[in-house]
């Protein structure tokens, strides 16, 4: 038998990639698909003889300005979106890091889930899109949603695809909600060196009717701090009352204006260095203490969203075999959180389950749902939960 | 007889009679009655309080129907993580009050004194407060499932993020034919520091449409944002008397809430923005009683559409906010054809359109019924939703090609095949026609013909 060779497409249209996907399961072959290249997660997947580039598939296909509504081609870097919805005064409050070279696209953000500080405020990848166009294994375009901000026809397989890692079919386009740019921004930051303080800080903020833009917490080297951000036209009185009730808990609180450095280092807390790790934990809000001390024993950084109770540790560059060690620890002690594995060394995500997905009535119902998408398995196989 | 208090929900118009109605009082009890279905191939419904207004939880003739309005229970409130777990037939009334006064469940449609959370997750309930906080998708972390084979299926929990495919985003919505929820984790948020709350009104419908397009575009997102039209605004006002003016062409509700800063500034700008659009008069709500008697008037709308006519049809459609203008006069021009006359009722902010079709007699229904369907093109041609949040159910299925081609109906189908295979959930809703699932194929696997390279696959 020959080996496939391996080869790369760049379908200029969605049609085009729908076609491309039925020749390939039809001949047998899977496919990989490829955009900015800057989240290898999931696991390690088996040989494609494929690899689709979203890159052609590059066009902001609407905005509607009036309405706050864009349609987006999946391969749109996610820089260039920002930059042409910034001179209008608009954003996709999802901002997720963009990775090397800002490289990141629409698809790969959606195709992941990936998420950043706005997601206090606006929602997940899931809740700011409004429609998709999926590309499937039997050559079908399929479209569902629409491209309104309220719409219950019909099944939302947006969401079903919206981090699906590609493996029920490419996303070639997506209809999203955006927001205006709020006009000013200012954080309350709280500091302290004590985890179990700062989860009380981060619970009376969660707890408080402030409306926060994002609210995190963060931990690196034995301290800690709370940061909440707030947007508008009284941010400044906002980010004041936050530091009153901060400073009531017993934290050292002050106001930052100047406070982009401080979010910026929050969004690139959610990546690892080369030869690093980083461990997404869906925790909940009352176990950040037991999240930083985690990391703290781990060497780890660790950022997270305060109210959402989700948290990144990015352990720092070691041997696959003690990164895999370090990681079974913290899944140990934050059990029974799921910690699944993001930015990691192949040979890392190869030797345990990045997914940290126990086999259970809901992963046996995944899997249904992939064969009946993709019954020929062409679409990214095998790097997702259970191996699908 | 008793089962005839099954035979519709709150769509009248269409009525069956179940073989028989089961009242579970808990889920292990759900588990069975589905099991039994499963056993002897016999479809189900699910039923919460019966109030959705698309035909949803209409009954199947040779099915059971399995009412979930005995599981009331509260099963855990959790206020620090923000989160409160209930059975599927509490209310959503119940769900604000179990976690007041300090946290709310924003969304609130109209029916929420009497609706159930598991009729809400069925049908991803919005409510007037869904441009700033969502619908119900955007609140359900967890939800326990039972699947028509009778398997029980636990999905995501206080959690986000859990790790696989995000089944609940494709649960929640899918009315009921996906399988039953008997117990729900919701998402509660701290109850916002200050609300405000304002009515304009306008000469006529368009400029209230300017004065919406003004306030989201400067960045403020109302916590409601509603519009009613002259017709509604005065059965409603026969029906409540809030001292609303029956001679402008539209009203416009603004309620802004959040941190008092905030709230304060930004009501100035509402009122400035309305004021530059043309409002004739802005009355501003001084104190809770002033604001309930507004909201009182925008609630009865429906229901004192009775005072103007004998029947009415409310249709459920989404456009494009800015599109209000052309809809709005499309509907005008649709209702003069056909000689009847059509109230509007708005979710402004989200572009959610609920015309009232007033028709006299039994035989107008079919024309009433035939003008709003020509209503729900009008806002299919603009970019819009054949619903926004009544569902499509019996009443809809057959506008579901207007919207979808036939690959995505397959893709639905694909949805519906991996969770029920044999259709025994709620069969014959959503989908426009009948379709059955195949055995799922098995994985690909190369002809040895193919693999030594003698014969090729076309």
């Amino acid at each position: 038998m020959k080996a496939p060779t391996l080869r790369t497409e760049t379908p200029q249209s969605a049609l085009q990639s729908a076609e491309l996907l039925r020749s390939c399961a039809d001949e047998g072959v899977a496919v990989r698909f490829v955009g900015g290249e800057t989240k290898p997660w999931g696991l390690p997947g088996s040989d494609c003889a494929v690899r689709l580039r979203t890159g052609a598939l590059d066009a902001i296909v609407e905005h509607n300005q009036g309405d706050l509504t864009a349609v987006l081609q999946a391969g749109l870097p996610l820089r260039e979106l920002d930059e042409a919805l910034a001179s209008c005064g608009q954003m996709l409050a999802l901002d997720a890091p963009w990775g090397a070279d800002d490289a990141a696209t629409v698809g790969g953000l959606i195709a992941t889930g990936d998420s950043g500080p706005l997601r206090h405020r606006y929602g997940a990848v899931r809740d700011l899109v409004l429609g998709v166009t999926v590309a499937l294994s039997d050559g079908s375009l399929a479209r569902a949603g629409g491209k309104v901000i309220k719409n219950v026809a019909g099944y939302d397989l947006a969401k079903l695809y919206s981090g699906s890692f590609g493996t029920l079919g490419m996303i070639c386009e997506v209809a999203v909600r955006l927001h205006p740019r709020p006009p000013a921004q200012a954080t309350a930051t709280g500091a302290t060196g004590d985890s179990g303080l700062l989860q009380e800080a981060s619970l009376a903020l969660t707890g408080s009717s402030l409306e926060a833009q994002a609210l995190d917490v963060r931990w690196e080297n034995g301290a800690g701090a709370v940061l909440a951000r707030f947007a508008g036209i009284a941010a400044t009185e906002q980010a004041e009352a936050a530091r009153v009730l901060l400073a009531g808990t017993g934290v050292e609180a002050t106001c930052v204006e100047d406070d982009e450095p401080l979010w910026e280092r929050q969004r690139a807390g959610q990546r690892s260095s080369d030869g690093g790790a980083v461990i997404r934990v869906s925790g909940r809000p009352t176990r950040i203490a037991e999240v930083c001390d985690a990391a703290q024993i781990a060497s780890a950084t660790m950022v997270g969203r305060a109210a959402l109770g989700l948290s990144w540790i990015a352990l720092p560059a070691a041997a696959p075999g003690d990164l895999v060690t370090a990681i079974a620890k913290l899944r140990n002690v934050l059990a029974p959180c799921a910690c699944v594995v993001l930015d990691a060394p192949e040979a890392v995500r190869a030797h345990l389950d990045p997914w940290d997905r126990h086999d259970d009535s809901a992963l046996a119902l995944m899997r249904r749902v992939k064969q009946r998408f993709d019954p020929t398995a062409t679409c990214n196989p095998a790097i997702f939960v259970g191996g699908i | 007889m008793q089962l005839r208090t099954y035979e519709s929900d709150g769509l009248l118009q269409y009525r069956a009679t179940p073989q028989a109605v089961v009242l579970p009082g808990d889920a292990s009890e759900v588990r069975d009655v589905v099991q039994a279905c499963a056993d002897a191939n016999v479809p189900w419904v699910a039923r919460g309080a019966g109030s959705g207004l698309s035909g949803g939880a209409l009954p199947v003739q040779e099915g059971v129907l399995i009412a979930v309005t005995r599981m009331r229970r509260v099963l855990d409130v959790d206020l620090a993580n923000g989160r409160i777990v209930v059975e599927p037939g509490v209310t959503n009334s119940e769900v604000s009050a179990a976690v007041g006064p300090t946290h709310f469940y924003p969304p609130d449609p109209s029916s929420q004194i009497v609706c159930s959370i598991g009729g809400n997750v069925a049908e991803n309930s919005g409510g007037a407060h869904c441009f700033k906080y969502g619908f119900t998708t955007n609140y359900v972390t967890g939800l326990e499932l039972v699947l028509a084979d009778g398997a029980v299926v636990t999905l995501g929990g206080k959690e986000v993020d859990t790790p696989g495919y995000d089944l609940l985003g494709a649960f929640v919505g899918s009315e009921g034919t996906l399988g039953i929820c008997t117990a729900i984790t919701l998402r509660v948020i701290p109850v916002p520091e200050a609300t405000k709350t304002m009515v304009a009104f306008f000469d006529t419908t368009s400029e209230a449409g300017e004065a919406v397009s003004q306030i989201v575009s400067a960045g403020i997102v109302p916590g409601a944002i509603e519009m009613m039209d002259t017709l509604t605004i005065q059965a409603a006002e026969q029906a409540v008397h809030a001292g609303f003016p029956t001679d402008v062409g539209a009203a416009l509700i603004v309620e802004l809430d959040g941190s008092r800063h905030e709230c304060d500034a930004r009501f100035d700008s509402v009122v400035q923005i309305c004021e530059a659009s043309g409002a004739t008069a802005i009355r501003i709500a001084r104190d809770d009683a002033d604001r309930a008697a507004i909201w009182r008037t925008r609630k009865a709308a429906f229901a004192a559409m009775g005072r103007v006519a004998p029947n009415y049809y409310v249709q459920d459609g989404v456009i494009p906010r800015t599109k209000l203008p052309e809809v709005l006069a499309r509907i005008t021009a649709l209702a003069d054809e056909y000689g009847m006359r059509v109230g509007n009722v708005f979710h402004a902010g989200d572009g959610n359109l609920h015309p009232l079709v007033c028709y006299e007699g039994e035989e107008e229904a079919e024309r009433a019924e035939e003008l709003s369907g020509r209503i729900l093109e009008a806002c299919v041609d603009a970019g819009g939703s054949i619903t926004g949040e009544h569902g499509v159910g019996i009443d809809k299925k057959h506008h579901m090609p207007r919207m979808f081609d036939e690959p995505d109906l397959a893709a639905f189908q694909h949805l519906r095949c991996a969770f029920d295979p044999r259709g025994l959930a709620n069969p014959g809703k959503v989908m426009p026609t009948p379709r059955l699932c195949g055995e799922v194929p098995g994985p690909y696997r190369r002809h040895p013909l193919e693999r030594d390279g003698i014969a090729e696959r076309f």
